[in-house]
């Protein structure tokens, strides 16, 4: 599997519980759509109707926001690590 | 004052009054004012109107300011806190401002754990009062903060004082004779309703207990986040977190979940038309409290704001401010 995606607490029900998980793709769209794929409904908790990252959803690329490199565009390549992050702290 | 007073002498309880002229900062704890902020839900009965109590203006910029003061004189009381000892917690942002703001007025040190991904703001006020922060895996969020505080404890527990707001009775306590008192005087008794977001559970807990000790017909509603994934800051999802020990849903009349948009909208909304600018947790109350408020004939719901929104300005929460704003000026 090309890319480790980490996954936060409030997404690993969809996970059966994995804190990581490998997914497969060459941008960061399509390794979310490769997770859909995988866990049925984990996209529509990442992404709003229109297809964007939520507001309070960060995605790092080897610690790099997303927003800031071409978002759901970012080219990824085998070995990188995707971290998946609440925008907040909660609680 | 005035009807206040006998209000917490009936409770039995120290009142918080607000002095011209204070010698510590704990003083200004408290007496925070409500705001009438109906116009903010239209389509309303005119007999109803929505009052939210803005908690920001406790010198800690928090409602967290009335537990955690609570919780550190209970533990100075008790002898469980004395010199030589240390107060840790893990918290998300508002209780640990509050116990470092008490802690340095206090003159002990104070240890936080939070998770990294807390506001820089967050970070920077409580690096002003002096306090040292341990940082837990933003991934893990506020759960994964109290397990690494846990860990922190039980390598050297003789050191450390932890007022655990999760699991403090002194927490809602602190709302029992606080909060509620000043609800209830405020509104002259004429409180119907109570809506509070919740963090901890100890503001809707002890404001609750309280109003219905008063009225047993005020209805006691909490809001929380409608997922596990959400971006209201502070906010537990109950069903998918540690439910905190003092948090008894059978006292709750009604729980709302909220959708984060819709809360983020709301905060928009307050920033633009009254002039109001107030974090996550606050749009999350009104939101809640217009729900609860439409299908009332008349009433009086009073909602508690726990914050302003200056310690969220770098956050999310405003990623979408500026295509807000254009699209509302296009309407």
């Amino acid at each position: 599997m090309p890319v480790h995606v980490r996954i936060p607490t409030p997404l690993r029900r969809f996970t059966g519980g994995a804190e990581e998980v490998g997914a497969a793709g060459s941008t960061v769209g399509a390794v979310v759509n490769d997770l859909e794929r995988q866990f049925t409904g984990i996209k529509e908790r990442l992404c709003d109707e229109e297809g964007r990252v939520r507001r309070f959803v960060n995605i790092y690329l080897n610690g790099d926001d997303i927003r800031f490199l071409s978002n759901l565009e970012t080219a990824v390549k085998e070995g990188d690590e995707l971290s998946i992050v609440p925008a907040i702290a909660g609680g | 004052m005035n009807a206040g007073h006998s209000a917490a002498a009936v409770a039995g309880a120290p009142h918080l009054e607000q002095p011209g002229r204070a010698t510590s900062i704990l003083d200004l704890v408290g007496r925070t004012p409500l705001l009438d902020v109906t116009v903010m839900a239209p389509g309303l009965s005119p007999r109803v109107r929505l009052y939210a109590k803005l908690e920001g203006f406790n010198p800690g910029g928090s409602v967290k300011d009335r537990a955690a003061l609570w919780m550190v004189r209970d533990g100075l009381a008790s002898g469980q806190l004395h010199p030589g000892r240390t107060i840790i917690d893990s918290t998300s942002g508002n209780t640990g401002i509050a116990l470092a703001m008490i802690g340095a007025a206090y003159g002990y040190p104070v240890t936080l754990v939070m998770p990294d991904n807390v506001s820089r703001e967050r970070m920077r006020i409580v690096d002003a009062f002096g306090a040292q922060l341990i940082f837990s895996s933003g991934l893990e969020g506020s759960d994964g903060a109290i397990v690494r505080c846990r860990q922190v404890i039980a390598e050297a527990p003789e050191r450390y004082f932890k007022p655990d707001q999760y699991n403090n009775p002194m927490n809602p306590q602190a709302h029992y004779e606080s909060t509620g008192p000043e609800i209830w005087e405020a509104t002259g008794g004429r409180v119907t309703h109570l809506v509070a977001s919740i963090g901890t559970g100890g503001t809707v807990m002890g404001t609750g207990r309280y109003l219905k000790e008063r009225h047993p017909a005020i209805e006691v509603i909490a809001a929380e986040p409608d997922d596990a994934l959400h971006g209201l800051e502070g906010l537990k999802h109950m069903a998918s977190s540690i439910v905190p020990g003092i948090y008894h849903q059978d006292e709750l009349d009604r729980v709302v979940g909220v959708p984060t948009d819709a809360a983020y909208e709301l905060v928009y909304q307050l920033g633009a038309r009254l002039g109001l600018v107030v974090g996550q947790s606050s749009g999350a109350a009104l939101w809640a409290a217009a729900r609860v408020a439409r299908d009332l004939d008349a009433g009086v719901v009073v909602m508690i704001f726990p914050d302003f929104g200056g310690r969220y300005l770098s956050t999310n929460l405003w990623a979408g401010w500026r295509e807000w704003l254009q699209r509302n000026r296009r309407v």
